[in-house]
């Protein structure tokens, strides 16, 4: 690829087509974060390839003026790995949904992160189904009262951070729809990870689940309900930094007040352990929108790539055994001529 | 060492003959009978084979159950088939001999392990009386022959421990046949040593007994004289012996290198197609990617993906995973991507018999997919055609950007013969070109298609300018008159008429680009047996039997299903009677009859194994009677 520089603005990845999401959808915000930081990233359109599943979030390809696929609903990680492991040179995003992702594609999620394929995953997690108007979703809390649970559900849902995590995630980090800065910054540090990456977006849902995460986001109540990590620094927030999250004997994460340990008693946020017990516990330190909850980088870690070590592979057989001579591996073992 | 190959005066010499080896799971027998073939093969002989083995990893030792089989049939001339029944059957215990014999005519050959039939063997089999005592084995040539103790004597002063000795008696029983029928041992002993280099008292313990079963055949008086089969007087050039799934693996290889894409292969584990995935998965210095995936649907999607990048994107699998992938089936018709999706063909429905063969996915291949979602479907029929089949599916799926089904089967997947190796340089090349630059004014159109193949552009990410995007949603393509093109979502009713009429007519229009029906006429013919697949061999067996008698019959096979050969309407017309059998209920059948009105029989069997040639014979002579 070429190193010359390239002056791109957000012209340059908008597609021709109108954007159609619903008026209000957190979509359009995010839309805009993803358009106003490629230009700033390097990257050619020409080199981008977003794939997505099915859902509403999973319509963003056709709005982005790259390569891109609107593929079947869920299996978005799974074809995009296809597109990685065949061109280590492209950039690939994955858009979708808490739906696409966690429930029909649950499955290819967690194998592209456990294979640590070099993919961009961001899930718009809006804790509902839009695009079928209005069913509960694998991360909607219990008791949820939609179309298809007028009773309320009775799953329990799915933590994004915590299945990431589980799943081996090398770079796991959330962001929200209210906050362009924050989420230019979350895709800045997805786009500079090699490997694969997952980032959650809380997202408004404004016609089947609005307010979602307005205990969170609601623009007095920030400051006390966003805990926002930053690598190397202790773990500080509230309207007057009041607030920290410390660990207690068993190793667990709590929200403490300042006052009470001092903060030299914070947790030093540390993105990069190898371990990711750490970064389990902080994404399970809110259990809903009605508790302080972590945004920002959870773990940023090396591990060896799969598309790279694919390609490692093959250079090695190539040096090993010269290039593939199909003749000779026809002849290869006993044969015999018939004059 | 070496062992000498005797030059026996009393040699017969015979012009085939079909052997089967019978055994425990455990007992080795596919790993003799495939050493018999390829001593067979390099020999010269023309052959064919059916290994037939239970799904269970280890059904109980010594049961029905558990009884796994190898038959191989060795000519001096041209031959289809691995033979109807065996002439020699090799028992190492009761069940295998209980499981194997109604398949054996009287007067055949029968070599019983005699070490094996102790009440407790008796048990297991299920059999309350010993049957080399009860006079029930009179009508066959039985030998009864230890050779358990034989080849723990053999090995004693080996320091093998005896139990570890008894399993080299799949060796002793190699030895012996190799005797009866005079095969050049000396490769096989290079085998011996090479494979068992690194477990020195395993191949001292197997080389003894393989040595023992010679001696023995030899020795013992109890076989009168050896026999031969000369080698096959086969078309001149060079030969290998090869198993389907090989040829097709070879197949895909030699497409990636004459369309100079690189081979993407995504599979999930499945029985029989699994070896595919093996191969592959060795041959990483062509340039071959392959990628074990999560399950069936994630290998269709990453062979896809791969395509969409400019690959040569394959998945591989069998029935239960082509029904998890026709979704991704449908997506690679609407992308208009190629895509292979090889089917080697089980017993179903469901699980079904994981281990045995059918050709029951006919119908699936061609409507097993929601809403109007054609596809070509190229059909392998031998298990070295399999290379020109997956090589010929390829072509079409390149060129036409359309997914392809190629279907093989769990007999051809595993069945060997001799292959006539074929000139790589002859095959033609199938690269095509990607887009590269816009192609309509400064517009890069993804739909605007090739006014003859109807296929539409393929511009690969990373062309700077060619930017598109491309989705399961209907898309706004071009017409036949021109129009649109651009690849837009679009809902119009009339542009998803003009879609789907467009992606059958690009299918529809393959039937120009393959060669017409190659009818094997016989002046006088008035049945034409018409077939599709492995059922190849069963049928040629069958008209050469009606031949020999001097009748007149006609046959034809179809490696192209969809779109089926322009003239085949033509062809099926001018026989008063058509025959098709079909290891299924008659799906090729229903196809020609709704296609072109003509009233086709259908022959069907769904057995797990191969027609045998005296079932076609009959059949055959019903029709003309
Ligand atoms: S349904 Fe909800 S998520 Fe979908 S576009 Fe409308 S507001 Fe956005």
């Amino acid at each position: 690829m070429t190193t010359e520089p390239i002056a791109l603005t957000r012209k340059d990845f908008e597609s021709d087509q109108e954007v159609r999401w619903c008026p209000g959808c957190g979509d359009y915000g995010i839309l805009a974060a993803i358009q106003f930081v490629l230009p700033e990233l390097a990257v050619k359109p020409e080199e981008m390839v977003f794939v997505s599943g099915i859902g509403c979030a999973a319509r963003l390809p056709y709005y982005m003026n790259t390569y891109g696929v609107h593929s079947i609903h869920g299996r978005a990680p799974a074809l995009a790995t296809g597109v990685a492991m065949t061109r280590p040179d492209l950039h690939v995003w994955v858009i979708g949904g808490d739906g696409d992702m966690l429930s029909i594609g649950g499955d290819h999620l967690s194998h592209a992160l456990r294979r640590n394929v070099n993919l961009k995953i961001v899930m718009l997690n809006n804790q509902i189904y839009g695009l079928t108007k209005g069913q509960y979703s694998p991360t909607s809390e219990v008791g949820k009262v939609t179309k298809s649970t007028p009773f309320g559900s009775v799953d329990f849902p799915f933590n994004p951070l915590s299945v990431a995590l589980g799943a081996e995630a090398s770079f796991v980090a959330r962001t929200h729809d209210m906050d362009r800065k924050h989420m230019m910054e979350t895709f800045r540090r997805m786009h500079a990870h090699r490997g694969a990456a997952f980032v959650e977006i809380f997202q408004n849902c404004n016609v089947f689940n609005d307010g979602a995460f307005g205990g969170l986001l609601k623009k007095d109540v920030r400051a006390d309900m966003l805990i926002e990590l930053r690598h190397g620094e202790r773990i500080r927030f509230g309207t007057d930094g009041q607030l920290g999250v410390a660990v207690n004997e068993f190793g667990e994460p709590h929200v403490v007040a300042v006052a009470d340990v001092g903060d030299e008693g914070l947790l030093v946020h540390d993105e990069r352990r190898a371990d990711p017990t750490l970064a389990f516990a902080l994404s399970r330190l809110s259990t809903g929108p009605h508790m302080p909850t972590p945004i920002g980088v959870f773990r940023d870690v090396d591990r060896p790539v799969y598309d790279a070590e694919v390609q490692r592979q093959l250079v090695a057989a190539s040096e090993r055994s010269g290039p593939g001579d199909l003749a000779k591996i026809l002849a290869s073992g006993p044969t015999w001529s018939v004059d | 060492m070496t062992v000498e190959t005797p030059s026996d005066p009393r040699v017969e010499t015979l012009d085939r003959v079909v052997i089967r080896f019978a055994g425990d799971s455990g007992d080795g027998m596919q790993l003799v009978g495939d050493r018999f073939t390829e001593l067979s093969a390099a020999f010269g002989n023309d052959l064919a084979t059916l290994p037939n083995y239970p799904a269970e990893i280890r059904a109980p030792a010594g049961t029905i159950a558990g009884v796994s089989s190898f038959q191989v049939h060795i000519s001096d001339h041209d031959i289809v088939t691995p033979g109807d029944g065996p002439n020699v059957l090799i028992a190492m215990n009761p069940a295998a001999l209980q499981a194997n014999l109604s398949d054996l005519a009287p007067g055949s050959t029968l070599i019983v392990n005699g070490d094996s039939f102790a009440q407790r063997d008796l048990d297991k089999a299920g059999l309350t009386q010993n049957p080399l005592e009860d006079h029930s084995l009179d009508a066959y040539n039985l030998y009864v022959v230890p050779m358990t103790s034989i080849t723990v004597e053999a090995t004693k002063d080996l320091g093998v421990r005896p139990r570890d000795a008894e399993r080299s008696k799949n060796f002793f029983a190699l030895g012996l046949l190799c005797w009866m029928y005079t095969r050049p041992v000396a490769p096989l002993i290079e085998w011996i040593e090479s494979r068992f280099k690194d477990k020195e008292q395993v191949l001292a313990a197997n080389l003894a007994a393989f040595k023992a079963g010679r001696n023995f055949g030899e020795t013992a008086e109890l076989f009168d004289h050896p026999y031969e089969v000369r080698p096959a007087t086969l078309r001149p050039g060079n030969y290998r012996n090869i198993i389907g799934n090989l040829a097709t693996a070879y197949g895909l290889i030699a497409a990636s290198q004459k369309a100079n894409l690189p081979l993407v292969y995504a599979s999930y584990p499945i029985t029989p197609a699994s070896d595919i995935l093996h191969e592959l998965s060795k041959h990483k210095n062509f340039g071959v990617k392959t990628l074990q995936a999560e399950d069936e649907i994630a290998a269709a999607a990453m062979a896809i993906g791969a395509s969409f990048t400019g690959a040569l994107g394959i998945t591989g699998t069998s029935g239960p995973g082509v029904d998890l992938k026709s979704e991704a089936m449908g997506l690679a018709v609407s992308l208009e991507l190629p895509l292979v999706l090889v089917d080697v063909q089980r017993g179903g429905p469901s699980t079904g018999l994981p281990t045995k063969t059918e050709q029951a996915d006919l119908m699936l291949a061609m409507y097993g997919r929601h809403g109007e979602c054609p596809l070509p479907i190229v059909a392998a029929k031998t298990p070295s055609h399999c290379f020109d089949a997956a090589f010929e599916a390829c072509r079409l799926a390149i060129k036409y950007r359309t997914p392809v089904m190629l279907l093989t089967d769990g007999y051809l997947a595993n069945g060997a013969e001799p292959w006539l190796l074929p000139d790589l340089d002859a095959l033609p090349d199938i690269s095509v070109a990607f887009a590269t630059e816009p192609n309509a004014g400064t517009e890069f159109l993804p739909y605007l298609r090739d006014p003859e193949t109807l296929a539409r552009p393929w511009a690969i990410p990373g062309t700077a300018g060619l930017q598109h995007r491309i989705g399961g949603i209907e898309k706004e393509g071009i017409g036949l008159d021109g129009e649109g093109g651009s690849g837009n979502i679009s809902y119009s009713p009339e542009n998803h008429d003009r879609m789907v009429r467009l992606r059958a007519e690009k299918v529809a229009r393959i039937a120009h680009d393959i060669p017409g029906v190659e009818v094997d006429h016989e002046d006088g013919a008035q049945v034409l047996v018409l077939g599709w697949g492995s059922t190849w061999g069963s049928i040629q067996a069958g008209v050469r039997r009606i031949r020999a008698r001097g009748l007149p019959v006609a046959s034809a096979h179809l490696v192209h299903l969809n779109p089926f050969p322009a003239d085949l309407g033509d062809v099926l017309r001018r026989y008063p009677k058509v025959l098709v059998p079909e290891m299924n209920l008659g799906q090729l059948s229903r196809l020609v009859r709704a296609e072109y009105l003509v009233d086709a029989v259908s022959f069907t069997k769904v057995q797990g194994v191969p027609f045998r040639a005296a079932e076609m014979e009959a059949k055959i002579l019903e029709m003309m009677a």
